[in-house]
């Protein structure tokens, strides 16, 4: 038995003049209560978004990562506010205390409260770790955005001074500009900025290549958009999923880099705190005091986990492609 | 080929130029010169004109630029200005051997352990032993290795107080410096060698292998790891790199007396002709390294768009 759906509305024609050959019996008349119930469409539509939003929630390791961030991100901008202690208060007479309820991470050897220092740490480490990537994100999508769609010599040029740059080990020379511009938060941004957006202009770059002959450009084109309206607003958009994934990664790169650097005792300076600095100061009391490294070494690694996990979590999600 | 060898070695060396000028400029444009009478000591204004005269710093910037460059093609760095009668050379001479020795240690241990690592986790996928060597994996990549470094440091020298805290003179000494500078490259390669052998495990001609009775591990060890290696090759770029900014806090942790640990002093002493130098010494070395690899890697594999 064949049994062919008819569309009255598009196709007009009867079935004899579609299949001459076939006899009449061999057709079944659609039952059009039952039509309206196969043709309905009864999942809403997804959007990319909501779908990748689907896609991440099953990711269980993801998820905790997300929740200890954000538990972290909270307790690093409200919590110092709670606490009698501040990040540079010293009380001499209370030097060196192991945890207690009174200190809960305990104090250092000039008394300051670990616990408090920790949170104020996390608050640089990840005020760092997120505008470096924010800037980088945008500085990368700029340069291969125009780089990927002039192409030609402009592209030759500008890939030219990547490949050069690339080159250079990016930590020696952050610890050259660190040197130059002065222990300072804004330095260490600066000095992070300086190369780590190449990673993101290539990827936009690639995706911008990709997609600048694709349709929707062309027709943008034919409308009378510009350049840049074409380039922003459509292709950019478009290749957003790699780019938020290509950013994600930078995020713990840069906590690492600061913590790097203040550890080697060129990134935030004494009596701010941060995750690098503090560890670095519990070296020498390392043997007498070690609970002084463990909570904020801890800290470096639980929240490098969490944004590794949401970064993993993020490509699969954004971007299935790249799933390994 | 050739036409990408030189390619690739013509953007080495402007490269490396590059960086010689950055941070020949870098550095002079550092506000306080190395005699900046604003440190601890006063000196008298007349003596210190003497100090820099003698080191070159009154003249024009580009004339000091020139010298530099002229030193540099004789392959001297400078001297330094900190320690009495010190070259740069002769930091490298005395501090490169060790760093050298810690780092080609290192980098055996990385491919030793994190290739097997990856392959058993490709051959075992979802199981297991691929969750172990995942979960070493996302440790390795998620701690810094200086947390990692003080941890074990604190944990087997001196609570457990099996192996030794510092120095280099037996081979125990080695053992911690070697595990924190190989752990992070180990958890790099492991997950390279986990995808690269999951796409060739793939591939037909490992079906045929099976297909005509090979043994397991011979299809594993033979056929397949040819190809999945080739992934591997790149990162050794990469990892040289990695192992010279990790030697920077190893060297310190562990009191070893290898460059790297220079090149902290250098930093913290504010010692500019030994930071300029060292790092002009790290990005030529990592720079040849890249070369070296590159043009192996296009070697190995004929699929290397050469005309990139």
């Amino acid at each position: 038995m064949i049994s062919i759906r008819l569309n009255e509305k598009k196709n007009s024609r009867q079935p004899d003049e579609m299949f001459p050959d076939l006899p009449d019996e061999l057709f079944e008349k659609l039952d059009e209560t039952q039509k309206g119930e196969n043709e309905q469409i009864v999942r809403p539509s997804v959007s990319y978004w909501r779908d990748a939003w689907s896609r991440f929630r099953k990711d269980r390791l993801a998820m905790i990562g997300l929740c200890f961030l954000v538990v972290m991100g909270i307790a690093a901008i409200f919590g110092p506010m709670f606490s009698s202690y501040t990040y540079d208060g010293q009380d001499l007479s209370n030097g060196n205390q192991p945890p207690s309820a009174e200190h809960w991470f305990g104090t250092d050897k000039f008394g300051r409260d670990i616990f408090v220092r920790t949170l104020y740490g996390a608050r640089i480490s990840l005020l760092i770790g997120f505008v470096a990537a924010a800037i980088n994100m945008v500085i990368g999508i700029i340069y291969g955005g125009i780089s990927g769609y002039f192409g030609g010599r402009v592209d030759m040029v500008m890939m030219r001074i990547v490949d050069i740059m690339i080159g250079i080990p990016d930590l020696l020379y952050i610890i050259l500009v660190m040197m130059f511009l002065g222990n300072s938060i804004e330095s260490i941004l600066i000095a992070l900025c300086l190369t780590s957006w190449i990673g993101t202009a290539r990827i936009v770059r690639s995706q911008v290549v990709t997609l600048k002959h694709q349709e929707y450009a062309l027709a943008a084109r034919c409308i009378g958009s510009s350049n840049l309206r074409i380039l922003f607003k459509h292709l950019i958009p478009n290749s957003i999923g790699p780019i938020i994934v290509t950013v994600t990664f930078l995020v713990p790169s840069a906590i690492f880099s600061e913590a790097f650097l203040s550890f080697l005792g060129i990134g935030i300076q004494v009596p701010i705190a941060s995750w690098g600095t503090l560890v670095n100061d519990a070296i020498p009391t390392l043997f007498t005091h070690p609970y002084q490294m463990l909570f904020p070494a801890l800290m470096i690694s639980f929240t490098m986990f969490a944004l590794n996990f949401i970064g993993d979590g993020l490509r699969d999600a954004l971007d299935p492609r790249l799933r390994k | 080929m050739v036409g990408y060898i030189v390619k690739r070695i013509v953007a080495g060396f402007l490269t490396l130029f590059v960086l010689i000028t950055v941070t020949f400029f870098l550095m002079h444009a550092i506000p306080g010169g190395p005699f900046s009478p604003a440190e601890e000591r006063k000196v008298p204004k007349a003596v210190l004109e003497r100090i820099e005269d003698k080191y070159g710093l009154n003249d024009p910037l580009p004339v000091q630029y020139l010298n530099y460059l002229k030193n540099l093609a004789k392959g001297d760095l400078g001297d330094s200005f900190k320690q009495l009668d010190v070259s740069v050379n002769e930091l490298i001479e005395q501090g490169f051997p060790v760093s050298a020795k810690v780092g080609m240690i290192a980098i055996i241990v990385a491919l030793v352990v994190g290739i097997p690592l990856g392959i058993t986790s490709a051959t075992k996928r979802g199981r297991w032993p691929d969750w172990i060597s995942m979960i070493i994996a996302t440790v390795g990549i998620s701690v810094p290795n200086f947390v990692l470094s003080v941890l074990m440091l604190f944990f087997f020298a001196v609570w457990l107080k099996m192996l030794p805290t510092f120095g280099l003179t037996t081979w125990q000494h080695y053992i911690l410096p070697v595990a924190g500078l190989s752990f992070t490259p180990i958890a790099y390669i492991a997950r390279l060698m986990r995808s690269s052998m999951l796409e060739v495990m793939r591939q037909d001609y490992i079906r045929t292998a099976r297909a005509k009775g090979v043994h397991e591990m011979k299809v594993i060890y033979k056929h397949a790891l040819k190809n999945a290696i080739i992934p591997i090759v790149t990162y050794l770029g990469p990892l040289v790199a990695a192992l010279l900014t990790g030697s920077f806090v190893i060297e310190r942790i562990y009191s070893i007396p290898g460059i790297g640990r220079y090149f902290v002093t250098g930093i913290s002493d504010r010692d500019y002709s030994v930071v300029l130098g060292l790092t002009v010494f790290f990005g030529a070395f990592i720079i040849v390294c890249n070369l070296i690899v590159d043009i192996l890697y296009a070697v190995i594999d004929r699929r290397v768009k050469m005309d990139k």
